[in-house]
């Protein structure tokens, strides 16, 4: 391997390790905070790419990065006020069986909405083609996929630090009651994590619409690979999904270098390593709401 | 206790009866075509979901095309056709559909399959029950070969027809002998990688590489950088499905120029490339077939449905009119006269295959013998609309050349069918 290959390869998994990271992050906030496995996030994925590409005519490609996750996000924060509320006192099973119908719901409504055959989504133009860098030519749209990325993530970091709602939302994570005794109300701030976790599915969506086709079941995949990293990272943990989402990607790419075949497979694998010797994932900490 | 009937219900129950004697009756004065007959059944598996999912609505249009074109001129033997249409899924549930349709719902024959995993199970299946079973999509020559059946029949192209009319243009044409293959990793793409293969080694062509992806795979970042690093002088894909989509759409986005080609597309999968669509590959049908009877029936489809038909639709149209060729030829529905009659059956009359060219089923492995078109992704500046995708470079075999050219020869099938009875 060349070091130009070898260069290829660290960025492709880098590019794949974003997309992992911003799924499992929204999926980590919403569990940390809600304490509810949103099985609907890979349907919401898939829902962000449809919704840019329903606007992208009107809007370019940039408008769609904006509006499909707000779009997305409201619906998130709908079902929250309307449906996930209801089922905070009662077994957490009910929310998981919620999130779970809520899928269902969102995939066939999807095929119903849009129809079964794939949708064009092109590259858009500015990141159209690769760049050279000395011996390495890299795709300018997966670059620009990991700049975002990395823009996202110090704005929500940013966002959760230095905000008075960010604080709420850390303190309300670790001590609701604590939070309610200070005269707080939750009820907002939960709907707003909602709707936040729902609108980083759909821009991991809308991000991954001009690489992969855009059609009804393109969230399952990455759906299932959000669980392992969040699982990997330790759940709740916001260090934790960016540290294994970034593992993962490198994993998933470098197996695929060596033995294709294991690809799917080497996730998984590290996961059971990973719960073996750190039952509790990479970052995670023990909290007495869930053990 | 049974119930017995009072009074009143027994009154509203003979009235009811009396009425529909009478209608009984005024039907016979009816000409012969309309008289209430049970419809003959024809089923259909098609996959809705998974990474196929795409193909199963075109598939679905052209079927129901068909038996609408058949009922309006009145059905084959005075009986009118109904389809029904179920999700093949996977081979697991595609068996348990077909034993559905064939039990319950008591079907004449069964069409479609685009899996062919699911049309092996399903194979065998029918094979078991003796109902007649016309494969339109699925492309394994395993189907026609090792595990052929009496009561199946293709009208799909096997994967040897596809790859020897786009390897030999290739080669010939295009003078590319280092070949680089990524497969999916199922019963078609291992069929499509032997047989491109022995093509490749035929020729003393090199393989510079190979890699298999699993089905659904969504990031071919990784294969493409390896492909980059082999330096072949051709990619060749053996993808199926929304794998095709995004494999290509990914080829494209990396700024890659190496020669791309496959074993096999379907346009449904293509269509969603949009303009960044590149390569060549080998179809069954396609829309700018310069031929009458090819236009009139993607027009009339166009109408129908609101969008050109694909590869899939055409597959399934095809199919269903086999299945009413061979009944209207049989004078019967029974499965076994069926089979009789398809075996060496040329298509005929406004269903002839739509190729301007006789198309027969081989009685020995039941292939529909038809030619194949090598298409080129057509550059955005020359569509004229957004299905304008491919042009058709060559039609293989050339007129004038046999079909059985391109098919698997007899000496090289493992096909032994079972005896009919």
């Amino acid at each position: 391997m060349t070091p130009a290959v070898f260069a290829e390869f660290l960025l492709n998994g880098l590019v794949l390790g974003a997309l992992y990271v911003l799924m499992a992050l929204g999926l980590s906030i919403i569990f940390g905070m809600i304490g509810v496995i949103n099985f609907a996030h890979g349907a919401l994925f898939t829902l962000g790419a449809y919704v840019a590409f329903q606007v992208q005519g009107a809007l370019g490609f940039a408008g769609a990065l904006v509006v499909a996750p707000v779009l997305v996000g409201l619906l998130g924060m709908l079902i929250e006020a309307t449906l996930l509320r209801r089922l905070y006192l009662q077994d957490p099973l009910q929310g998981l069986l919620l999130t779970f119908g809520l899928a269902m719901v969102l995939e066939q409504g999807i095929r119903l909405v849009w129809g079964l055959s794939p949708k064009t989504f092109n590259v858009p133009p500015a990141f159209a083609g690769a760049f050279t860098l000395g011996a390495l030519a890299y795709s300018k749209y997966r670059s620009f996929i990991l700049v975002s990325v990395i823009l996202l993530i110090a704005g929500l970091m940013l966002f959760l630090q230095k905000t008075p709602i960010g604080t709420i939302v850390r303190a309300g994570s670790r001590d609701p009651m604590m939070v309610r005794l200070l005269g707080i109300s939750l009820t907002p701030v939960l709907t707003l994590v909602f709707g936040l976790g729902t609108a980083l599915a759909a821009i991991a969506g809308v991000l991954s619409a001009p690489l992969a086709g855009v059609q009804p079941a393109m969230g399952v995949n990455v759906g299932t690979a959000a669980f392992v990293v969040v699982t990997i990272g330790g759940l709740g943990s916001f260090w934790g999904a960016i540290i294994s989402g970034l593992l993962v990607g490198q994993v998933v790419s470098l197996s695929i270098y060596f033995q294709p075949r294991a690809a799917e497979a080497s996730m998984y694998v590290l996961m059971a390593v990973i719960l073996l010797l750190r039952p509790r994932g990479l970052m995670g900490e023990r909290w007495e709401k869930f053990d | 206790m049974p119930k017995r009937l009072n009074r009143r219900e027994f009154l509203t129950t003979s009235a009811l009866g009396t009425a529909a004697a009478a209608v009984g009756t005024s039907a016979l004065s009816f000409p012969a075509i309309v008289r209430a007959q049970e419809p003959i059944r024809i089923g259909q598996l098609i996959p809705f979901t998974g990474f196929l999912g795409a193909i199963g609505e075109y598939g679905k249009q052209g079927a129901t095309l068909a038996v609408e074109e058949l009922n309006e001129k009145g059905g084959v033997l005075s009986r009118k056709f109904e389809l029904i249409t179920e999700d093949e899924a996977n081979p697991g549930v595609a068996v348990q559909k077909a034993r559905k349709l064939i039990e319950k719902d008591k079907v004449v024959a069964i069409e479609g399959l685009v899996s062919s995993a699911s049309c092996l199970a399903v194979g065998d299946e029918v094979q078991r029950a003796k109902v007649l079973l016309i494969n339109a999509g699925a492309n394994s020559d395993e189907i026609r070969s090792k595990r052929c059946h009496r009561y199946v029949f293709s009208t799909e192209g096997c994967n040897t027809q596809y790859v020897s009319a786009i390897g030999n243009w290739l080669i010939k044409e295009r003078k590319v002998s280092r070949w680089y293959f990524l497969t999916s990793d199922y019963a078609f793409g291992h069929d499509l990688l032997r047989v491109a293969r022995s093509l490749l080694a035929a020729n003393k062509g090199n393989e510079v590489g190979s890699d298999l992806a699993p089905t659904g795979t969504t990031d071919f970042s990784q294969y493409i950088t390896k492909m980059k690093a082999a330096k072949p002088d051709l990619i060749f894909h053996n993808l199926a499905g929304a794998d095709v989509t995004n494999f290509l759409k990914q080829y494209a986005e990396s700024g890659m120029t190496i020669e791309v080609a496959g074993g096999v597309i379907d346009s449904a999968f293509a269509w969603p490339v949009g303009e960044s669509l590149r390569g060549h590959f080998p179809i069954i049908w396609w829309q700018e077939l310069n031929n009458p009877a090819s236009k009139a029936w993607a027009a009339r489809y166009m109408k129908r449905w609101g969008r050109p038909p694909d590869n899939q639709a055409y597959g399934d149209y095809l199919a269903v009119h086999a299945i009413a060729q061979a009944i209207d030829k049989a004078k019967s529905t029974d499965s076994a006269k069926l089979v009789s009659a398809l075996e060496g059956h040329t298509l005929t009359g406004a269903m002839d295959g739509l190729k301007g060219r006789p198309l027969t089923f081989r009685a020995w492995d039941h292939q529909l013998l038809q030619p194949m078109y090598v298409v080129a992704a057509k550059d955005k500046a020359k569509w004229k609309d957004k299905w304008d995708i491919f042009e058709i470079i060559q039609e293989v075999p050339p007129r004038g050349s046999a079909l059985e050219d391109i098919a698997i020869p007899k000496a090289e099938s493992q096909c032994q069918l079972e005896p009919l009875a």
